[in-house]
């Protein structure tokens, strides 16, 4: 019988195999930032043990740096004791750092794929959940925690047990101002935030196919809010045409192609669970709970928790819905929004920008609202400067900020206040995420700017 | 690590699923730079509410956490494990986990259980009739019991080994470098490196 991609990329990265244990798997590439990996580099000098493989290995800062004043020094002094240390551990240990103020700080996970660092094939790891981005590059990438964070700094391997496969097959094509966004929001509310639990997720079909590397790494983004650890995409010639030109790109290029075009599922593999979507059906996405599976088409009213049949999720939504300060009933559309956030590793990418700049291009945002801009990189930012991008998002009257993790997670600065609510192009709604007792709805770049406009949740053709 | 064989204990009763990790402990709190003092952050928007079940009195000491379904999803933070292990907690049991969650803690000596959600509720009602009802978790025998019932869970035989040794991860692989070095040996040249620098 023949493998599945995520099948074919672990077989290839099997250390060691013994009966009765984890399999031992190589990782080609880890990803550092300064909030899970401190205590990684402190046992590591506890225990007198260097970073086997400096030069498998890249560091940012990006979860809590501020996305203003960024040539002043952070002002909050336990951020900036977290920054300091990572510094002072890439110094000491030699690995490659890219600190606030260089061209290639930024998110995490904006960066590998901008450098050229995240190729097919590879096994990807960071200290952050969002790892699974990179699989949109037919790379196995997944999030771990602190301690495999150590690990992999000792060993440059982990101890794994074997996922399960899932396909997910998207087929037909999206309406105009359905986006990839739409896709994975669909899909978490259809199998459940539980549902990838012990998957992998490899998304296929014509819908997917037909997707831009940057809205791919969208799609297998929010994997982990499905519950999966990795999601992953076959690559092809868009992939290619990608990395082409990109600093790390292979010398040898066609020699790398020929590698990569091996990496597909086998037609005659059987994924332990199959799932399907049209995309024809899809409509604009928007989220009403306070986790990513509480998710409707826009044009839906806030769900009246009694309608759930199984219990759990009607007390999750009867709790939700407090939570959130809505009604059931109330239209989707109807709700007001205090705050837009253009950004994060899901959606702050120069294609995001493009999109949304294109919407507010000689408009206004409503008055009632603010609207953060946040490219997911510095290199994205001086991309959309050099395009005019800020110049669309400040005429229209948003603020155009440095890159981070920003609202996404709230670490730095840029928060909701208590009971302040946003469309958010971010990936996660869990309460008090961007904010403690702030609310938000995970929305499309697009649904985000048609928002800022209109001042309650929009789509495009609402204008 | 400390070895793990049997705890016994008191449990407290989390009705809630979809437990994420930003709930267990908010991003804000996740600034030190030590493995210590995350217990003030355990919960800590939860914590406000004087009805929250942390904050009674009968529930203070306890060190069994029963959960709902789909515990610690979202954020890969180990400072979520950290967070329950700074405040007291030895074991949580919930009918299912996130998988990086979960990983984290059995790493880390904080040992999570699955039991069917009809298990869960049952014990859920065990320990609000009576919060002192004690709770045996026995690894070795791979059982948790309270009052007269004593059920089995599941748990593969490495990690049991290894939390029962109290044996860390990093150790046990060092031991097979020589696996890796060979492995290195046959990488092809073809995959990226983040040195030297190319821009």
């Amino acid at each position: 019988m023949g493998k599945t991609l995520a099948e074919k990329i672990w077989a290839e990265h099997v250390v060691r195999q013994a009966d009765g244990e984890p399999d031992l798997i190589y990782i080609d590439l880890h990803l550092i930032h300064e909030v899970t990996s401190p205590q990684a580099f402190d046992g590591l000098r506890l225990a007198g043990r260097p970073v086997r493989r400096p030069d498998l290995t890249i560091a940012t800062e990006d979860h809590n740096v501020p996305t203003m004043n960024i040539d002043k020094p952070i002002a909050d002094p336990v951020s900036k004791l977290q920054v300091d240390t990572l510094r002072a551990n890439c110094a000491e240990f030699g690995v490659r750092i890219h600190s606030l103020g260089d061209k290639d700080q930024g998110v995490v996970h904006v960066v590998g794929p901008q450098l050229g660092i995240t190729q097919p094939g590879m096994t990807i790891v960071c200290g952050d959940s969002h790892t699974s981005t990179h699989g949109a590059f037919g790379a196995l990438a997944f999030g771990i925690g602190t301690s495999e964070v150590e690990h992999v700094l000792a060993t440059q391997t982990l101890p794994l047990q074997r996922p399960k496969t899932m396909a997910i097959n998207v087929e037909g094509s999206l309406k105009p101002g359905v986006t990839s966004k739409d896709i994975i929001l669909a899909i978490i509310a259809k199998i459940g935030t539980g549902g990838g639990q012990g998957y992998v997720i490899e998304y296929r079909g014509s819908a997917i196919r037909a997707l831009s590397m940057e809205s791919r790494m969208t799609v297998c983004n929010m994997s982990i809010e499905a519950g999966a650890r990795a999601g992953l995409i076959a690559p092809d010639q868009t992939t290619f045409d990608y990395i082409k030109g990109k600093p790390h790109a292979p010398e040898d290029f066609d020699a790398a192609v020929a590698y990569w075009k091996t990496l597909f599922t086998d037609s005659d593999a059987k994924f332990d669970v199959e799932v399907d979507l049209n995309a024809d059906d899809l409509e604009p996405f928007v989220t009403w709970g306070t986790n990513p599976g509480q998710g409707l088409p826009l044009n839906a009213v806030v769900p009246n928790p009694a309608d759930f049949a199984d219990s759990e999720q009607r007390t999750a939504a009867e709790r939700a819905l407090v939570y959130m300060g809505l009604e059931a009933g109330t239209p989707l559309k109807k709700i007001a929004i205090d705050t837009v956030f253009l950004g994060s590793c899901t959606n702050g990418r120069i294609e995001d920008l493009r999109a949304a700049a294109d919407i507010l291009k000689g408009k206004k945002i409503a008055s009632s609202l603010r609207m953060l801009v946040v490219p997911g990189s510095a290199r994205v930012r001086l991309e959309a400067e050099a395009e005019g991008l800020d110049k669309v998002f400040l005429d229209a009257g948003a603020e155009w900020r440095n890159a981070g993790c920003s609202m996404c997670l709230g670490m730095n600065p840029d928060q909701l206040a208590v009971g302040e609510r946003s469309a958010s192009t971010s990936n996660r709604n869990f309460e008090g995420r961007q904010g403690k007792g702030g609310r938000t709805h995970l929305v499309s770049p697009l649904v985000a700017a048609a928002t800022a406009l209109r001042g309650t949740l929009s789509s495009p053709a609402d204008l | 690590m400390e070895k793990f064989i049997t705890h016994v204990g008191t449990g407290v009763p989390l009705r809630r699923s979809n437990v994420d990790t930003d709930q267990i402990i908010p991003a804000v709190y996740l600034k030190r730079v030590t493995r210590s003092g995350f217990e003030d952050g355990l919960f800590a928007a939860w914590r406000n509410d004087p009805e929250f079940v942390l904050n009674q009195p009968q529930f203070k000491s306890a060190t069994v956490l029963v959960a709902g379904a789909d515990f610690g999803t979202g954020s890969s933070r180990e400072h979520a494990v950290w967070a329950l292990q700074n405040y007291g907690f030895k074991v949580v049991i919930s009918s299912r986990f996130a998988d990086i969650f979960r990983g984290n803690s059995l790493k880390g000596g904080l040992l999570t259980i699955i039991l069917d959600q009809a298990e869960v509720e049952a014990m859920w009602e065990a320990i609000e009739a009576d919060p002192a009802t004690p709770i045996t978790v026995n690894l070795e025998e791979r059982t948790v019991s309270y009052g007269s019932k004593s059920l089995p869970f599941a748990i593969d035989d490495y990690t049991r080994w290894r939390l029962m040794e109290g044996l860390d991860d990093i150790g046990l692989t060092l031991k097979q470098t020589d696996f890796i070095d060979s492995f290195e040996k046959k990488r092809p040249a073809y995959k990226p490196a983040t040195l030297p620098i190319r821009s």
